[in-house]
């Protein structure tokens, strides 16, 4: 009797989220789903999808550059994520505080402000050429556009490995020192396999919007090279095609899907993927 | 401690807000606006104050009182005491998007010359009452019965504009004379184009030397070809960045307006323009009345207020195009009066954009799709 009514109040507390997640998830997925296979008139088709081997290359960059930019912010956030959690609590808050700081600004700014900074007239060449070294091409190149994806998403790979990495009951450490291991056997075996569900959502975090960016790769880009987010834009924005752009969406979707499935099989620890 | 490193960061942040609020407003130095008698020939009274005028139009494209320009709506609303709802949009697309969708209603709009032809082909255009808009007379006759409106009933012209080829001569030294001079490799890297299918496939037509509104597939593909040969040396397509990359240098060659260049040369003195011999494009953006509109009397009044002279004389000067308007062409207070680059001695060949079929239209979409996946 007690429990059942446990059972119904919670049913009712949680009741306006799962309206919320249907409304606002599901029912645009199908939606998406809906558009992928459809044409215009709203006849089913598979030619939207069958059509997409076009941007297999565009697709398969897309991939790569949101790899890189991942793999280069793992390897800048791990260290300074290291580092700030051994530092001083008043330290540690600032250093988080700094992290987010550029967050505060709109996102689209922050990518622009990397224009005048990359460009030929830009900040780092006006420097360079004062010391002789000409003009160096740095925007419009694929190394611009991802930096920009770094720049933008690095935090949402430190905060999450950080948050670990205070957690870690500083008395294991302790124990590993005494049991002998060394300083980089310690960090192997005890505090990475702690921190795995952290990198896990950081890499999420910065995996899954840096594959579907668009604007990043238009300003730092130069328009020339396009993205997979970029061929979608398009689709809503300028050739009013929905249901392409639905399908490329639904196609992009997955992959991401199985790139995060394939990377969980890593992370074996119980609490895994905490923040997907 | 915490909370206090908390506010300290507060109080700096808000510092620095507060002196660059500052700084804004030390550039910007605020010149009121011209407040002189308007002599003004149409009829203003105030037999519609009270009601709403809902007026839709390109962003930045009438005198708000900033700068230094004379708030037109506002004058419009001390004259008749009618309220202008004043709404903006980007493009014609999007305009027609939103009109289409419905739900909104709008009681005049200023879309280009094709839109115009495509709305009057699905019947979304209101026919003006031109007895009510007695500054029509001012339009030159050269604006008049054009393809998009043969009979002068759905449209009143605002403003012209053409596309030329801006470059800078310290890059390149000899004036050029051809649209080939985007494909010329001299210029790597220092050439710009439009981020749009239209008008970057436009620039490659007129260098084939083909019509703008060609149904020949064949010649899309080739104008889809010479754009693809292009970006090898091209920098990168933009629209609106044009500005600021011709004006630091950080580009040499770019097709963009007449008017616009006038602006850019006023930040860079290196710029300088010319309309290829192969001719180019032109439009002519006409203030229209959509089907639906609720205030028709006002959009009447409105119009006829556009065309005052002096009303249209401070468009003229804060719109930067050319424009149709006879009175202030003859103005001498018109700082532009005969500028050579708005209104050349020596026209050159123009071609309008027409309003394409959809099947052409989904063709270069797809075509212009593959030059940017080139």
């Amino acid at each position: 009797m007690n429990k059942k009514r446990t059972d119904f109040a919670q049913k009712l507390i949680s009741a306006p989220y799962i309206v919320w997640s249907a409304i606002f998830i599901i029912v645009p997925l199908l939606m998406v789903a809906y558009y992928a296979f459809t044409d215009k008139s709203g006849a089913f088709t598979l030619d939207n999808i069958s059509g997409l081997s076009r941007y297999a290359k565009t697709f398969g960059m897309s991939l790569l550059y949101a790899a890189e930019a991942t793999v280069i912010s793992l390897i800048i956030a791990y260290p300074l994520a290291y580092f700030m959690s051994n530092m001083k609590a008043g330290a540690q808050r600032m250093m988080s505080m700094l992290i987010m700081l550029p967050m505060w600004m709109n996102f689209l700014i922050r990518t622009y402000s990397w224009i005048t900074i990359l460009a030929k007239t830009g900040i780092i060449n006006t420097l360079l050429s004062k010391i002789g070294i000409g003009p160096v091409q740095l925007i419009n190149t694929p190394g611009a556009v991802v930096l920009g994806m770094v720049y933008n998403y690095l935090p949402y790979m430190v905060l999450p490995i950080y948050t670990v990495m205070v957690k870690i009951d500083k008395s294991l450490l302790e124990a590993a020192d005494d049991l002998g291991s060394s300083p980089i056997s310690r960090l192997r075996r005890v505090i990475f396999p702690m921190t795995v569900p952290g990198i896990i959502s950081g890499i999420t975090m910065v995996f899954v919007p840096s594959v579907s960016t668009f604007y990043i790769s238009q300003k730092l880009g130069g328009g020339k090279t396009m993205l997979i987010g970029d061929v979608i834009e398009m689709q809503f924005q300028s050739s009013y095609n929905y249901n392409l752009g639905a399908a490329i969406s639904l196609v992009l979707m997955v992959l991401i899907l199985i790139s995060l499935a394939v990377m969980n099989r890593f992370d074996d620890s119980e609490e895994g993927g905490i923040l997907i | 401690m915490k909370i206090l490193s908390f506010n300290k960061i507060l109080a700096m942040l808000l510092c620095f807000l507060v002196a660059l609020s500052f700084c804004g407003c030390y550039c910007e130095e605020y010149i009121p606006s011209a407040d002189y008698e308007l002599s003004l020939e149409g009829e203003y009274n105030k037999s519609l104050a009270g009601t709403t005028l809902n007026v839709f139009n390109w962003g930045e494209y009438i005198p708000d009182g900033t700068e230094g320009s004379m708030d037109i709506n506002k004058k419009f609303s001390e004259l008749t005491g009618i309220k202008v709802n004043y709404t903006t949009y980007e493009n014609n697309e999007a305009m027609y998007a939103k009109l289409k969708s419905g739900g909104v209603s709008y009681d005049i709009i200023i879309p280009s010359d094709y839109m115009i032809e495509r709305m009057n082909k699905e019947k979304m255009l209101e026919k003006l009452d031109f007895s009510r808009i007695s500054n029509y007379k001012y339009i030159d006759p050269q604006y008049k019965n054009l393809y998009f409106d043969p009979e002068n009933e759905y449209s009143v012209p605002y403003s012209v504009g053409m596309v030329g080829l801006i470059y800078n001569t310290k890059t390149v030294k000899q004036k050029p004379d051809s649209w080939g001079t985007m494909w010329d490799e001299k210029y790597k890297g220092d050439i710009l184009n439009f981020n749009n299918p239209r008008d970057a496939f436009a620039i490659s037509q007129q260098f084939l030397g083909f019509d703008l509104n060609t149904t020949d597939k064949t010649q899309w593909d080739k104008a889809a070809h010479k754009l693809i040969e292009q970006k090898k040396i091209l920098q990168s397509y933009v629209m609106d960045e044009i500005f600021q990359k011709m004006e630091d240098g950080e580009a040499a060659i770019a097709p963009y307006y007449a008017g616009d260049f006038l602006l850019m040369q006023e930040n860079n003195p290196d710029l300088e323009f010319v309309y290829p011999k192969e001719g180019t494009n032109i439009f002519v953006d006409s203030v229209c009345v959509p089907k639906g509109c609720q205030n028709y009397e006002a959009a009447m009044l409105y119009i006829n207020f556009l065309l005052e002279p002096d009303i249209a004389l401070e468009i003229a000067e804060y719109v930067y195009y050319a424009t149709p308007n006879t009175a202030v062409l003859e103005n001498d207070d018109y700082s532009l009066k005969g500028n050579e680059y708005l209104y050349p001695e020596v026209y050159p060949k123009v071609q309008y954009f027409h309003d394409v079929d959809s099947d052409i239209r989904t063709y270069y979409e797809y075509l212009w799709e593959s030059v940017k996946l080139a």
